[in-house]
């Protein structure tokens, strides 16, 4: 047997955009180790960060990598963009066929997966335990191995740039051409694993997160007291924890194909590709709502403190995510309605998708109630806020008549779809990230954004949103299906592709302010000193320090009503006790070695490395029992260094 | 650590460990799906009646119900802290699993040797594909009821053990609620009907 | 989850399942025996429907010791709400892939009508 199993010189790409891709990572990774190691920075870095298990450093890393994975979904999207405006008629562009498919199928594994999902997290584990009075996650361990899981899935999905090939399946793999059959390289197992391995820390992230949630409340912070925010991380949680065995048992199943040869989606003997189809939509459907709940929760902070009034209707919003919650298993298969099910089977899930706009659209009218007669303050999270509700309902309405089986027999696969998800995920999941990192900042950091250039970034970006991709809407409408690496000239598309190109370097200059705004933000970051309560906020993170220590509260605050941080400064009598001890996870290795030893596991499989796929399995169950054999994993921090972290930082109090 | 504190941190795990199995139950879910889709598709190849057994999936049966019921009596003697009772209800427990196990996989072997592998058609895939999870899960509980009684053995029953000593036994008895859907949809059904 | 779990509670939980998995296997056995000819298919199939998920409550009740307790109220509830979702999963999926048979091969095509008609 081969040591190497298929894994050959051969795999490094010889296509010269590709290599300028191969190149281009390795001058950046080599420019990063070089940094650290000029700036000594590792120690830092290890102890810091790579092997902490406070959920605010977790959370950092998590932003970190999704940042840099969001830069190469943008340059894969312009990409297409390029290829799309000038491969028309005699012209066929500058990528093959082949690069194309794999450039969209990473463009939307990437965006969704080692994007979308990290913010997400991240955001979640920077910002839920704060909000609900408590120190730390319910499982700290568990936390930082979820961010290595994830880690390692990048890393894989990273690798297949350098190594072999990505899948040229689109971002959900559909099978026949997903099968070993139609797709023989190592693209698609990269993509399963990726997906796979990170997909697990994502199902341990929120088990950890919901049982925080309802096992590590503060004294007084009932359910119906908690931030919206909180509600709808556990709403989405919950989506997590029960839709994602659904894709791992999705992707088992194609990978057994694959490897060992059976025939769940194959073409013969029995397989049926439609299973596929049905499954992984199943999972499909609930992630759109995974994503964007938490988003919906951050409008639901911003909107209040920036309006300085309380939230119009808590209990409705409480009721309309938990609504979201339940529908969203209930219309996966508006995604395949021109499979060829009857009237009965597409008339069900058609209403059911109209019904669950009902409670989305609840909630919009509950932002723009508690603006209503507001003092409103127009900052960047408030301008994030303003463009969602204005595309995203125009995304929802393309949403509803696309939830008509007629109308989608139409548009079904053409760009009049991809208009639609991008104007709900970039309006509605992306801007309310951003909204969400604006106004947290402080909280994580201990100094302001800009608000200058991100207001410019803001313009940017829904200026460049809509002229990228209303054209789309229209091509759509034309006809012209998704995933085209040419047409012919007498279609007459190129100008309205030219004029989406146009749209995207416009958001490019978005991005371009916010890199800017960041580098300025740092720069003149003594001069923009947050304090611990920069917004007149209403909630329980605001009133600790900016940043915040590592053990979040000196005191657990007790909580009499909803926005417990309003209620303390209208005067509502609160003492500080003395300090106490606190015990906190100590720091370990364990969480990163097991994302190492899940990332030889996938590459092992990957490339039928056979014998590397068990030594890693025993590495991973050797991780395990050391860690359950340790029972020294807290250490204490003493009242005195409490005290000194606490006088340096004022934390609000009246 | 108080008292209250200690269990403060037994249930967070208990539940943590509860919502693990709950998504545990999806996972079979879509298995047991596409069980239902792909059992007829058997591509000239034999049907469930035709391979399976029924005396010889009682017996798996029974054996796994007892083997959650000694399980069961190891909880017991957790909260009288017998920690001979503990040791001797794990051990049983282990060896029935075990002999539950030995049994699956002379079934999977004799269909494979007989030429009715995983590869012949869509329905024996879905079939070693479900029950094989079913006894992935079996094999994790097994090394994981080796490892605690190691644990009991060395350390005696701390709050940690008890802890995942009470994990362990949820998880065991949720395979055997998982079994019980196989017994009936997987081997029973098919065969009569 | 703090009220003790005691000998007798499993003891009767082994045996009711004991008993409901020997019910089972009875009808069927019974059925084979007489030549396909003793119960209706779809009598067997309620049957053997019921008795699992009956047996599922026994198990539910005895060995995971779910009850209204206040101590054990999120456990109840994910555990509904996962039989909610194991329910529209495994029953949705079956739906709509009966209802594609439309798009199959020629036999099951005819197979489909002829049944229709």
């Amino acid at each position: 047997m081969n040591i190497f199993g298929k894994l050959s010189l051969d795999a490094i790409p010889h296509d010269p955009v590709a290599l300028a891709g191969v190149v281009f990572m390795f001058s950046a990774g080599i420019a990063a180790l070089v940094a650290l190691t000029y700036f000594k920075l590792w120690r830092w870095l290890w102890e810091e960060y790579l092997t902490s298990l406070d959920p605010k450093k977790i959370g950092i890393m998590y932003i970190v990598v999704a940042v840099l994975m969001l830069v190469r979904g943008m340059a894969d999207a312009g990409m297409m963009r390029l290829q799309q405006a000038i491969s028309v008629g005699d012209s066929f562009g500058y990528l093959s066929p082949e690069h194309f498919q794999q450039v969209f199928s990473a463009h939307g594994t990437i965006m969704i997966f080692f994007v979308a999902m990290p913010i997400l997290f991240g955001l979640i584990n920077l910002i839920m335990p704060l909000q609900i009075g408590a120190r730390d996650v319910a499982f700290p361990f568990l936390n930082s191995v979820s961010f290595w899981l994830f880690a390692a899935g990048a890393g894989l999905i990273n690798l297949s740039l350098v190594l072999g090939e990505f899948s040229t399946a689109g971002w959900l793999a559909y099978p026949p051409l997903s099968e070993l059959q139609y797709s023989p390289g190592v693209g698609v197992d990269y993509w399963i694993w990726a997906l796979q391995i990170s997909g697990i820390g994502s199902l341990l992230s929120g088990v950890n997160f919901i049982t925080t949630i309802f096992k590590m409340r503060a004294p007084g912070m009932t359910l119906m007291r908690m931030p919206i925010f909180v509600w709808t991380s556990l709403s989405s949680m919950v989506l997590v924890v029960f839709a994602f065995p659904i894709l791992t048992a999705t992707l088992s199943m194609l990978a057994l194909d694959r490897t060992l040869g059976m025939h769940f989606f194959t073409t013969d003997l029995g397989g049926n590709v439609m299973m596929y189809v049905n499954l992984i939509w199943a999972w499909g459907h609930p992630e759109v709502y995974i994503l964007v709940l938490p988003a919906f929760g951050i409008f639901s902070e911003i909107v209040p403190v920036f309006s300085q009034k309380r939230l119009f209707g808590y209990t409705s919003m409480v009721f309309a995510t938990a609504g979201i919650t339940f529908f969203s298993y209930l219309v996966w298969a508006h995604h395949f309605f021109t499979m060829g099910a009857g009237a009965k089977v597409n008339a069900f899930f058609g209403i059911m998708t109209m019904v669950i706009a009902i409670p989305t659209g609840v909630k919009i009218f509950n932002w723009l109630f508690t603006m209503f007669r507001g003092r409103i303050i127009f900052s960047s999270p408030m301008h994030w806020f303003l463009g969602f509700v204005v595309s995203f309902t125009i995304g929802g309405m393309s949403g509803v008549l696309l939830s008509i089986p007629g109308v989608d027999f139409e548009l079904h696969n053409s760009l009049f779809l991809v208009a639609h998800f991008h104007n709900m995920i970039i309006s509605g999941v992306l801007f309310g990230y951003f909204a969400g990192i604006t106004y947290w900042f402080p909280k994580i950091f201990g100094f302001k954004l800009n608000e200058n250039l991100g207001v410019y970034a803001f313009w940017c970006w829904i200026v460049g949103f809509f002229v990228a991709f209303m054209p789309l809407y229209i091509l759509g409408m034309m006809g012209a299906t998704r995933r085209l690496d040419h047409y012919d000239a007498s279609m007459g598309w190129q100008g309205l592709f030219i004029v989406a190109g146009v749209g995207v370097c416009i958001i490019g200059l978005g991005v371009l302010f916010q890199v800017l705004q960041m580098y300025v933000s740092i720069r003149d970051r003594k001069k923009n000193i947050a304090g611990a309560d920069p917004w007149n906020a209403r909630t329980l993170e605001w009133s600790v320090p900016s940043p915040a220590p590592m053990y979040n509260f000196a005191h657990i605050p007790h909580v009499y009503g909803r926005d417990p941080l309003w209620a303390r400064k209208q005067g509502i009598e609160h003492h500080e006790p003395p300090y106490t001890d606190i015990r906190m996870p100590k720091n370990s290795p364990l969480g990163l070695l097991l994302g190492l030893f899940g990332f030889l596991f996938g590459f092992g499989i990957i490339w039928h490395m056979y014998w590397l796929v068990p030594a890693a399995a025993l590495g991973a169950i050797v991780c395990i029992v050391v860690r359950a054999l340790d029972e020294h994993t807290e250490e204490t921090i003493s009242a005195a260094v409490v005290e000194r972290i606490e006088r340096a930082n004022p934390s609000v109090t009246v | 650590m108080n008292r209250t504190e200690t269990e403060h941190v037994r249930d967070t795990s208990l539940l943590g460990f509860w919502l693990f199995i709950m998504s545990d139950c999806l996972l079979f879910a879509s298995l047991f799906a596409t069980y239902a889709v792909l059992g007829h598709s058997y591509a000239g190849g034999p049907s469930a009646s035709e391979i399976f057994s029924l005396p010889f999936v009682l017996l798996e049966t029974l054996i796994l119900l007892t083997s959650t019921l000694t399980c069961g009596l190891a909880v017991v003697a957790l909260y009288k802290r017998n920690r001979e009772q503990i040791l001797g209800w794990l051990f049983v427990t282990g060896a029935l699993g075990a002999l539950f196990l030995a049994l699956e996989l002379h079934e999977f072997v004799t269909l494979i040797a007989e030429g009715h592998g995983f590869q012949a058609s869509a329905f024996l895939s879905a079939f070693f594909t479900l029950v094989g999870t079913h006894g992935l899960h079996v094999s994790i509980g097994l090394l994981w009821m080796l490892f605690m009684m190691a644990q009991v053995y060395r350390t005696g029953l701390t709050n940690v053990t008890e802890r995942h000593l009470m994990c362990l036994a949820l998880f065991w008895h949720f395979l055997d609620i998982v079994w019980i859907f196989i017994f009936s949809f997987v081997y029973l059904l098919p065969i009569i009907v | 989850m703090n009220h003790e779990p005691k000998f007798h509670g499993y003891l009767i939980g082994y045996l009711l399942s004991v008993a409901l998995t020997l019910i089972a296997f009875g009808l069927a056995y019974l059925h084979i025996n007489s030549g396909h000819l003793a119960f209706s298919h779809q009598f067997l199939v309620y049957a053997v429907v019921a008795l699992a998920v009956l047996q599922l409550y026994v198990q539910a009740v005895f060995f995971l010791h779910l009850s209204r307790h206040p101590e054990a109220r999120y456990n109840l509830v994910s555990f509904i709400f996962t039989i909610f979702i194991v329910l529209f999963i495994v029953i949705g999926s079956l739906w709509i892939m009966n209802n594609l048979n439309y798009n199959m091969t020629a036999d099951q095509v005819d197979a489909y009508l002829h049944k229709e008609n």
